[in-house]
């Protein structure tokens, strides 16, 4: 299963964060200092994966980001680097080709697109276009229901 | 804007007692003022140029949030929970104060609101630290029901928190709320999500097995979405890599195989073969049915990542298929081939890793790829490849890699230099040198290591050089001359990695003083005056060594005098003579003059005793004892020999009627002669107790002062004189009072770092036999019947060796647990590691957190108790009953369609039916025996293992 998944920018900002594995809050800045240490300072045209206790990598690069995820050894790593790429896929879908502002405005959204994609550390939906179906859906009811929200509270500051 | 409406007079409740606990509580100001998300990130993205100022950000940004979490204001509470949730996320803050405030946020009617809060809190809860989830339970549930105002924009991050986050009792209370979702519409996209966390919930709290297994098989089937396929056959692989004993699951097989035989689906594909890797052991007969799809695979499947899953189930499960493997290698010799993809050479090389000692014919066959990888740029490829190398070494070839290496050492970089120095050490000096048949070439590769300029080995080095020297009486001479050209080398004296190597080549020449050729140059060596450069240690070692060298000089002179006794005195004049010449030469003549291979004159001894005097006399004031109490030593040496009351006389045999000379000769031959040997790792076990010495008593009173102290092991040799006494033999096997039971419950905790016990008998002090190279053996029977295949063999070439191998004293199978106990911290490491992923995976059960501890408490009281009582706890007795009924049916009818294409699709295999069966059987009686251990292990943490029993009552 996937532990975690880190983007991280090429300076070492980082841009995203989920874990799928319990992680206490110090793990977690440990881990990031560690990781990023490490994937950053690989060259260019190296393999996409890292060994890190006892646990593997998998890394890529897409314009000045790095796109992490941590698996178990026995994962398979070819797999990870295609759900990885599955991800920016849709998120570049989404946002029309991505860059890195559109995750940090929107990182939120970001996330709950991660969210239709990963669950618990498992791939759960392989279609991207069913993923773009899921996530325009959520959009418009969370759209409606700010509207709503509005005016019901319109209403209510008018009637006080 | 004014306060939205709460639903729920519970939270309104406590919302508005935890505001007037606060003494600031929000203004208007705040709530209408509030900056919104895209104001923090800007102004933190605007003063991100220097880090005071971005924690400076920060922290206005965290005042602001904590008063504005508190408002009434339920969209103020949520921008601000938003903006927390951001700064934690990506700036690693602590937001586990604000749990509350985001389980606040969960009944809001509005849509936006409640689902902040399920990301605020997916991201920052955690099972062991959040004890606040429970008091969301029931929104939970009422979120999860099926109800049309729960739509999937709301359900879908309830169901990522309960995944991520959950307790076990949560899960538990939950579970039952997973069904409609699990086995309702095969539509609904929410399903997929429900799957995953179901396994969740499973992993974390095996009670809710007869609640959600079903369901979870159910999703298996051909009528259910692809995308649930996709999640159940995930689930499935996680609880099955998860579990210890994965034969829970053998009755699953025939929808795997269904899968693994229709399905388009590379992730599913993925995924199925796990399974099958793990399950295929257990059972022969499904790894012959598996062999055709898999091999259809490895040859047909455009994927790499399939190609590359199918390689590794054929290598870890399927390796008795010879076809299978070829098979397999070939492709593995392919990804190795792509020069293009580093991916795949590194994943290449980590299948070959894979294979077993029995298929070391594919490794070699690829050897020529591996050891160029070692050149390659990409430190993971390097080190897989030096891995593998070292995996191939053997006797015959170890000379030729050996010598390889350390050219490639030379060349690369210092981390990956120091990799393949201390690869090459371990790998040779396992279990004492069993790789080792030329000694002398193996001591000089030592020498050379250490003069790589990057070697920061020097401790192993050492250690092998002085444990040769011990060890191998044959490899002492070499020994020696490497010692030689290390000290001889004044630019080595400066490199502090070298130090200790410096001091085992000081050590041996010293002790091994009679293969010395030249006395004199050792001495010079030995006492140059750039050792003022070493650590103060290792000079006394130093002057140690030139005390053993003048002991050495002046006995062999004093016998060769006795020797020239019996020779006639003409022969003994003309020496005079000569000897008399060369006193007026310069000193550096004499001291060519003095060689081992010559005769040990008067004058030159005379000369090398004035050298050390001079050079040794400061040294007598140093601040440091041990080189003054050594430097001492040495000068009272001298000055005994010296003192003897013929020294000046000119004619040497009188020298020998001298009976204080024959004295001091006699003294210092038997202070030496004693040969060091190795000590025995089990040596501690033979000292008997003394009677009056009672074990207990003192150990109890240690207890208490040392408390939880860990003994380290010592790994450093210590000389000591060996006993070669049969009566001392003897008293060895005398029975050793038994050690009391805090002994032994220190032993079982910390046993790693004791003696092992079952080696008393073996011992034995006699002077040890040669090593017998098993492994060789061994591997040649391994190898029989694949000797065809592998063309440059290295077995024939093992047959007749140049020279044969020297005694390697090894003085009982304890002495190899220098290594083997190496190799025990190691996989003790693993296990902890595996265990640590078991414990994520498991939702982090044995962590000593308060609420665990209870959770495993409860479930390991509840395991013991009857299965029935589970079902209670869910449904009514009767419902379980009927649930029952009903899967036995499902189940049965599934079974049988199962059998019928069996049939159709093998029909020559008959009998499938009974074997089938009998198979259920044996499963169920190891669910038998898996129930009965656990009952056993009253305390243990629950494991998978208790989940099983409940899994099969569905599945039968």
């Amino acid at each position: 299963m996937i532990h975690f998944v880190i983007l991280i920018s090429r300076q070492g900002k980082v841009r995203l964060t989920k874990w799928y594995s319990p992680y206490q809050q110090k793990e977690r800045s440990t881990v990031i200092r560690e990781l990023s240490g490490l994937i950053l300072s690989r060259g260019p045209k190296l393999c996409n994966f890292v060994e890190w206790k006892g646990y593997k990598v998998v890394y890529r690069r897409y314009a000045s980001l790095y796109f992490c995820m941590c698996i178990d050894p026995d994962d398979n790593e070819l797999e990870i680097l295609e759900i990885i790429h599955h991800f920016v896929e849709i998120l570049d879908r989404y946002f029309g080709s991505v860059c890195e502002l559109d995750l940090i405005f929107n990182f939120h959204k970001a996330y709950y697109i991660l969210d239709e994609i990963l669950i618990a550390g498992e791939l759960q939906e392989s279609s991207k276009k069913a993923v773009a179906r899921l996530i325009a859906a959520q959009d418009s009811l969370v759209e409606t229901a700010k509207e709503e929200a509005g005016s019901i509270s319109n209403m209510i500051s008018q009637a006080i | 804007r004014s306060e939205a409406p709460i639903p729920d007079p519970f939270w309104a409740s406590l919302s508005s007692s935890s505001m007037a606990a606060t003494s600031s509580a929000p203004s208007l100001v705040d709530t209408l003022f509030q900056r919104s998300l895209d104001d923090l990130i800007r102004s933190l993205r605007s003063s991100s140029s220097s880090s005071v100022l971005e924690a400076a950000a920060i922290t206005r940004a965290l005042d602001e949030i904590r008063r504005e979490i508190r408002s009434p204001d339920l969209d103020t509470k949520a921008v601000a929970l938003q903006k927390l949730t951001y700064l934690a996320s990506l700036h690693h803050l602590d937001m586990s104060w604000a749990a509350f405030h985001a389980l606040e946020l969960l009944p809001s009617p509005s849509l936006p609101h409640p689902r902040v809060a399920y990301l605020a809190a997916s991201l920052s809860f955690h099972p062991s630290s959040t004890d606040l989830l429970p008091l969301a339970t029931h929104q939970l549930r009422k979120h999860l029901a099926p109800s049309p105002a729960n739509t999937p924009a709301l359900v879908a991050p309830a169901l990522h928190v309960l995944a991520l986050a959950s307790s076990a009792d949560l899960a538990c209370h939950l579970a039952p709320d997973l069904l409609p979702i699990l086995s309702g519409q095969s539509s609904n996209p929410l399903r997929p999500k429900a799957i995953a966390t179901a396994l969740r919930a499973l992993a974390v709290c095996p009670d809710a097995a007869p609640v959600l297994f079903k369901p979870l098989v159910d999703c298996l089937s051909l009528s259910s979405e692809p995308s649930a396929v996709s999640a159940a056959v995930s689930a499935f692989c996680e609880l099955a890599l998860a579990a210890p004993d994965p034969s829970p699951y053998l009755p699953l097989a025939p929808e795997f195989y269904r899968l693994l035989v229709d399905s388009r689906n590379n992730w599913v594909l993925i995924k199925v073969l796990k399974i099958f890797a793990r399950l295929a052991p257990l059972e022969r007969r499904l790894a012959v049915r598996i062999l055709d799809p898999v091999c259809q695979l490895l040859r047909r499947s455009p994927a790499k990542s399939v190609v590359f899953e199918c390689i590794r189930t054929v290598l870890s499960s399927l390796s008795d298929h010879d076809s299978a493997v070829r098979l397999a290698v070939d492709k593995i010799k392919e990804f190795l081939a792509s020069d293009d993809d580093l991916n795949l050479r590194y994943l290449g090389l980590q299948a070959l890793a894979m294979l077993g000692p029995a298929y070391l014919w594919a490794v070699e066959e690829s050897r020529e790829v591996v050891i160029r990888s070692l050149n390659d740029t990409d430190t993971n490829i390097r080190h897989q490849a030096l891995c593998l190398i070292m995996g191939m070494l053997r006797e015959s070839n170890v000379v030729e890699i050996c010598n390889l290496l350390f050219k490639y050492a030379m060349k690369s970089d210092p981390d990956f230099a120091n990799e393949i120095l201390d690869a090459v050490l371990a790998t040779c000096g396992r279990n004492v040198y069993e790789l080792i048949v030329d000694f002398d070439w193996y001591v000089s590769l030592l020498g050379e290591m250490a003069r790589n300029p990057h070697c920061a080995k020097g401790d192993e080095i050492e250690r092998q050089l002085v444990d040769i020297g011990l060890r191998v009486r044959d490899a002492r001479p070499e020994l020696v001359r490497v010692a030689r050209d290390l000290l001889i080398d004044p630019a080595l004296l400066g490199n502090p990695f070298l130090c200790r190597v410096l001091s085992a080549a000081a050590w041996v020449s010293g002790e091994y003083v009679e293969s010395s050729r030249n006395l004199l140059e050792l001495v010079e060596t030995l006492l140059q005056p750039r050792t003022n450069l070493l650590s103060l240690l290792v000079r006394a070692v130093y002057i140690q060594a030139v005390f053993k060298v003048v002991t050495f000089s002046f006995i062999s002179f004093i016998k060769q005098i006795q020797a020239f006794d019996t020779k006639s005195s003409a022969d003994r004049n003309s020496a005079f003579e000569n000897e008399n010449d060369v006193a007026t030469a310069d000193k550096a003549v004499i001291f060519d003059s003095i060689d081992n291979n010559e005769t040990i004159k008067h004058e030159s001894l005379s000369h090398l005793l004035d050298f050390v005097e001079t050079t040794v006399g400061p040294l007598s004031e140093c601040d440091n004892v041990e080189i003054q109490e050594r430097a001492r030593n040495v000068l009272g040496l001298i000055h005994i020999i010296r003192e003897t009351q013929y020294w000046d006389i000119v004619a040497e045999h009188e020298l020998t009627r001298d009976k204080k000379i024959s004295e001091i000769v006699e003294l210092m031959e038997a202070a030496f002669s004693e040969e060091l040997g190795p000590v025995s790792t089990n040596a501690q076990k033979r000292v008997t107790v003394p009677e009056d010495l009672i074990l207990n008593e003192n150990l109890s009173d240690l207890a208490e002062v040392l408390g939880d102290i860990d003994v380290t092991p010592c790994t450093s040799i210590s000389f000591s004189l060996r006993c070669h006494h049969p009566t001392e033999t003897k008293e060895d096997s005398a029975p050793v009072i038994e050690p009391s039971s805090l002994l032994a419950e220190h032993r079982k905790r910390h046993g790693l770092y004791y003696l092992p016990t079952e080696k008393d008998e073996v011992e034995s002090n006699d002077y040890p036999l040669a090593n017998e190279p098993l492994l060789a053996v061994s591997h040649v029977d391994d190898a029989k019947d694949i000797v065809k295949l592998t063309a440059q063999s290295f077995i024939p070439r093992k047959a007749k060796p140049t020279k044969p191998r020297p005694v390697v004293i090894r003085l009982d199978e304890g002495d190899g647990d220098s290594s083997s106990g190496l190799t025990m911290v190691k996989e003790f490491k693993d296990d902890l590691l595996s265990g640590a992923i078991r414990n994520v995976l498991l939702g982090n059960e044995s962590k000593p957190s308060s609420s665990c501890d209870m959770s495993s408490d409860r479930t390991s009281r509840r395991g013991e108790n009857d299965a029935s009582n589970n079902n209670d706890l869910f449904s009514q007795p009767k419902e379980s009953n009927a649930l029952d009924g009903r899967e036995h049916r499902k189940s049965s009818s599934r079974k049988s369609r199962h059998h019928t294409r069996h049939k159709e699709k093998n029909g020559s295999l008959g009998n499938e039916d009974i074997e089938e069966t009998s198979h259920r059987h044996s499963t169920r009686s190891s669910r038998h025996q898996g129930r009965h251990k656990h009952r056993e292990r009253g305390d243990a943490p629950p494991d998978v293992v208790s989940q099983e029993p409940v899994i099969q009552d569905f599945l039968l």
